[in-house]
């Protein structure tokens, strides 16, 4: 198991090396040049050349790719070119921000979805099951924008219940933030919902026919036991790895819901990087997403093993 | 005393496609306490449904639609799921096929253990754990605390059979329902097992109820058989007298499908039963074996019903569903009169075709990236050691051996189906004196076309998409030449050969029985004409009286042909073959012809072999009274990655002669027409190995059988 973990371990590196290769390139490829774009159309060609020297961008790309690599892992993560600010510190409150809202969202998502799974897998083809499943496709279907802007409307205005707007202020609390993160975390709950209960769903009845099942049921111990103690146990392995590998989701993906609600995250952040040309900024953003991921997708693989025998001691 | 169990006229249906097909019919079986009582049939019979319906545990889509189930005086027909909890606690357990997968995969023995104790158990206990571990040892488990340990994946089969059978034992039930326990493991390890419910049986005052397909296994242990064919009961009987005198011709078909230890080709044919069992859908109105039975006459028109027929041999109270019993027990007739069938020829010129010398086949275990950077030397595998085989035109080499002792590898070998990344391949096969290549790719087309196999499992052999004509065509057309009408006429003789209507060429595989895909199996190997056909487990997973088929029909095509026939089954190995190799761990232990091999002395693996195989009792009477001791063999083969030093079979020989079989590999011995790869001087197993009886020797032919029941 050891040497598991670390031949994983090093797959980690690897990745995060092959994409900020990638990430590099793809920016070095973008239109428009980044010396001209700070300074604007009127600039002088000296004074752009002049720039372009001080940020480094005159030297051949592998070098300006090794010395942002290099800088970017001792912490030297350079300045925003469109605000001037530190970007780590921006980065790291933003990430902050969206684990916040990638936190509360699956408080409230993954027991609703694994028990409505659980509970239209053991009841197979039963209208409940039919229920279920279909008001959760349904859901899924509308766009992220619809969902928020309906939860708005009734949650926000007609009920007065929560503010529409989820702009928290820099160093508020978690518990002046909660409100805020309510509706943007049930609007991100109505996508993962359906995915996670389907998947749930379709586990549980496949251990069901499994003939271990019988076994326990033939021991005459009550059905309860045997669906806690033998079903679920196997049956939310595969769910715990789609939880996991949707952490990496919640903390990058949820641009549209965060700029409904105006939300402080990684996502708009991503979009302000994008607007502006920020190419430092969406460096460091697309860095971060990466190794979220990776690590979510380390960390899923890692749990499954750990809870499944059969390959942990393999 | 009243019996345990009171099935009386059990009727059960399955729901299928919006029809209700009747799965059980005006089934009553009682089975007193203590007893063991086999329920034997051929699949499709209806004897799962049966153990699962008295467990009380049926499919979803099945219903019982008449009759009740009495266990203990209780009525569980109609038991609610709080009654039936108790009825499974306190009464019955039930033992599977499969164990693996009735285990839970991510808890330990010892969990799954503790969970089936009878709820007076505080599961935290010491003593709940204690009594685990005692259990554990009650079936022979040789270190209770490190299975317990064990998640069940990490124990070979016979353990894990082993483990559910203790499980099963724990809540002390009054009924073990045992639904073929041993019928996927090996022979060895069947027996063991088998040796064990024997034991159990006696020493506790549990009633077994066994379901198997194999009669002899069931013989070997029962006081009682039931014999069940499409739904019904067919005949019931005390074991003893039913194999010394079966009252309904479909027992008596059974009995005489499967060849007995001993029995040869040259002898007589195997006779398999002609036809296929009803469809549940249209159950014909009179007898439902009438079809396919040598003995129907008009009044098998009517269904028959059970009748008590006065024994003439035994004492036990039988019954028989057909019409004929009583001229049956009688002796006035019976289906067991030998039939014009010509039992196999010798062939007509006899040289060498295959030549196999030293061939040695290793495969390369993967190493993790620090071992190559320490340069360490890839581990192996042995699978295949030093094995030197000859096989002449005509001819059939018979090749046993456990699972794991590396036949199948032979075999691939020999088709070239490995490449050589797999592992380094070393050795000389000649086919016809012509040198063999060591891969399929590198070998021409006529080669191709003398070197065919079938495989065991024509379901993954055959291509789904394919249909027969399709995958018959193509070795016609690509190995033999044929073209045009000649392609036509010749696939006309193949499917016949093989006893296929030429409807069947545009069937699917999907469309044809088990029996029938293996046929195709059997015609698209012999398609461009062979001169050597590799047989590959090809007649294990099929139901005796098809297997007789099958046999049979090798046997009517051989001709020329030369056989290498690898099977685990000594039966059918013995009855087919004229050489036998024995194999353990990638090397041969003893090779010879056959009547030698059957013959002591013989090496101690294949006398474990031997003794493996399961008896009529009458068999096991006539062993004890030579004192016969049946040897075992204990533990498991061992792992091919670490090969025992000297003789490979010293770790679990029961003949060990002392540190010469640990250090130094032993000769090969010549006797009596084969050779043995032993330590132990030929005249001292000889001495030891008394007589071992074969069955064929106790019971000498059915025909003569059926004449001592008439007398």
């Amino acid at each position: 198991m050891s040497r598991y973990i670390v031949r994983r371990l090093g797959f980690l590196l690897l990745t995060l090396l092959l994409t900020s290769i990638i990430i590099f390139t793809i920016t070095q490829l973008l239109p428009g040049d980044v010396a001209r774009i700070i300074l604007g159309r009127e600039a002088s060609d000296t004074a752009i050349a002049a720039l372009r020297a001080e940020l480094g961008l005159d030297r051949p790309a592998p070098i300006q790719y090794i010395t942002w690599l290099a800088s970017f892992i001792v912490g030297d993560w350079g300045e925003s070119y469109g605000t001037g600010q530190a970007i780590r510190p921006l980065v790291l409150e933003r990430l902050g921000n969206s684990l916040m809202l990638a936190a509360v969202t699956l408080v409230i998502s993954v027991p609703i979805s694994v028990a409505l799974g659980v509970v239209a897998g053991l009841r197979e083809d039963s209208v409940l099951d039919h229920t279920i499943s279909i008001g959760s496709l349904s859901v899924v279907g509308l766009p992220e924008f619809v969902t928020g802007l309906l939860l708005i409307q009734l949650f926000a205005f007609r009920l007065q219940l929560l503010p529409a707007n989820s702009s928290i202020e820099r160093g508020a609390s978690f518990m002046e933030a909660l409100p805020m993160l309510i509706l943007p975390a049930l609007t991100a709950t109505l996508v993962l919902l359906a995915y996670v209960t389907r998947l749930t769903r379709a586990s549980v009845i496949e251990e069901l026919r499994k003939p271990y099942v019988r076994t326990a049921a033939l021991k005459g111990i009550p059905r309860g036991r045997v669906i806690r103690n033998h079903v679920l146990r196997n049956a939310l392995l595969p769910t715990v790895t789609v939880l996991a590998i949707s952490v990496g989701w919640l903390i990058s993906g949820l641009i549209v819901v965060e700029n409904v609600f105006n939300y402080p995250g990684f996502g708009r952040l991503l979009t302000f990087a994008i607007d502006r040309r920020d190419v430092p900024l969406l460096q460091a953003i697309s860095l971060v997403t990466v190794f979220g991921f990776a690590t979510a997708n380390l960390a899923a693989d890692l749990l499954y093993a750990y809870l499944n025998p059969r390959i942990r001691l393999s | 005393m009243s019996a345990l169990v009171e099935i009386r006229d059990l009727s059960v249906v399955y729901r299928q496609a919006g029809k209700d097909l009747p799965a059980l019919r005006d089934i009553n079986l009682s089975i007193n306490y203590g007893q063991t009582y086999g329920l034997v049939g051929e699949s499709g019979s209806g004897k799962s449904t049966l153990a699962l319906a008295l467990m009380r545990y049926l499919s979803d889509n099945a219903r019982i639609t008449s009759g009740s189930i009495q266990v203990a005086g209780e009525d569980i027909t109609h038991a609610s799921p709080q009654e039936l909890r108790q009825y499974w606690l306190k009464r019955v357990k039930l033992v599977p096929q499969n164990p693996l997968p009735s285990m839970n995969p991510s808890l330990t023995v010892m969990e799954q253990m503790l969970e089936a104790l009878p709820p007076t158990y505080n599961r935290a206990s010491k003593q709940a754990k204690d009594r685990v571990l005692e259990l554990l040892a009650q079936v022979n488990l040789a270190d209770p605390r490190r299975v317990a340990a064990s998640y069940p994946h990490q124990l070979s089969g016979g353990m894990q059979q082993r483990v559910m059978i203790a499980m099963a034992l724990a809540g002390e039930p009054d009924l073990l329902v045992m639904d073929e326990p041993t019928t996927n493991l090996d022979v060895t390890t069947e027996a063991t097992i088998l040796d064990l419910v024997r034991d159990l049986t006696q020493t506790r005052n549990t009633a077994v109820l066994y379901v198997s397909h194999s009669l002899a296994v069931v013989a070997s242990l029962c006081d009682r058989v039931a014999v069940m064919y499409a739904g019904e009961l067919v005949e019931d009987a005390g074991s003893h007298d039913l194999y010394a005198g079966p009252y309904h011709p479909y027992t008596q078909a059974l009995l005489d499908s499967v060849p007995r230890l001993g029995q040869d080709k040259r002898h007589a044919p195997l006779r398999p039963i002609r036809g296929s069992l009803p469809g549940l859908t249209d159950l014909p109105s009179g007898c439902l074996f009438q079809a396919r039975c040598p003995l129907a006459v008009p009044a098998c028109e009517t269904h028959p019903e059970l009748i008590q027929v006065e024994a003439s041999v035994g004492t036990s109270m039988r019954v028989s569903r057909c019409v004929r019993a009583h001229e049956i027990a009688a002796g006035e007739v019976s289906s067991r009169q030998a039939e014009a069938d010509t039992a196999a020829t010798a062939p007509s010129q006899v040289a060498e075709i295959l030549d196999v010398d030293n061939l040695d086949k290793r495969f390369r275990m993967p190493r993790s990236w620090l071992e190559r950077l320490q340069r360490q030397p890839p581990k192996q595998v042995h699978a295949v050691d030093d094995v030197s085989l000859e096989l002449a035109t005509g001819e059939t080499l018979g090749l046993v051996g456990e699972s794991g002792s590396g036949k199948s590898t032979l075999a691939r070998c020999l088709m070239g189906l490995y490449d050589p990344s797999s592992g380094p391949m070393d050795g000389v096969m000649t086919l016809a004196s012509v040198p063999l290549a060591d891969r399929a790719a590198g070998r021409n087309q006529d080669t191709l076309k003398r070197l065919q196999m079938v495989f065991q499992s024509s379901d993954e052999a055959l291509n789904p998409y394919m249909t027969v004509g399709e995958a018959l065509r193509r070795p016609l057309k690509r190995l033999a030449g044929y073209r045009g009408e000649a392609l036509e006429a010749r696939l006309q003789t193949l499917l016949s050969a093989v006893k296929l209507p030429a409807s069947y060429l545009d069937r699917l595989p999907q469309q044809l029985s088990g029996g029938e895909k293996q046929r195709v199996a059997i015609a698209r190997a012999l398609a461009a004409d062979p001169e050597v056909v590799i047989f590959d487990e090809s007649v294990s997973g099929l139901d005796v009286s098809v297997q007789a088929a099958i046999v049979n029909l090798l046997n009517d095509l051989q001709y020329d042909k030369a056989y290498l026939f690898i099977s685990h089954d000594l039966s059918v190995v013995s009855y087919l073959a004229d050489k036998v190799a024995v194999m353990y761990l990638g090397h041969l232990m003893e090779v010879g012809e056959t009547a030698a091999v059957l013959k002591p002395p013989y090496h101690p693996y294949t006398e474990a072999l031997l003794s493996a195989v399961p008896r009529l009792e009458a068999e096991q009477d006539a062993l004890d009274a030579n004192e016969q001791e049946m040897i075992r063999l204990e533990g498991d083969v061992p792992s091919p990655l670490n090969i025992p030093k000297g003789c490979r079979f010293h770790s679990r020989c029961p003949r060990m002669l002392g540190d010469i079989c640990k250090t130094t590999t032993p000769p090969w011995q010549e006797v009596n027409g084969k050779r043995i790869h032993c330590h132990i001087p030929a005249d001292d197993l000889m001495t030891m190995q008394t007589n071992l009886v074969l069955p064929s020797e106790v019971i000498s032919s059915p025909s003569a059988q059926a004449n001592e029941v008439a007398s």
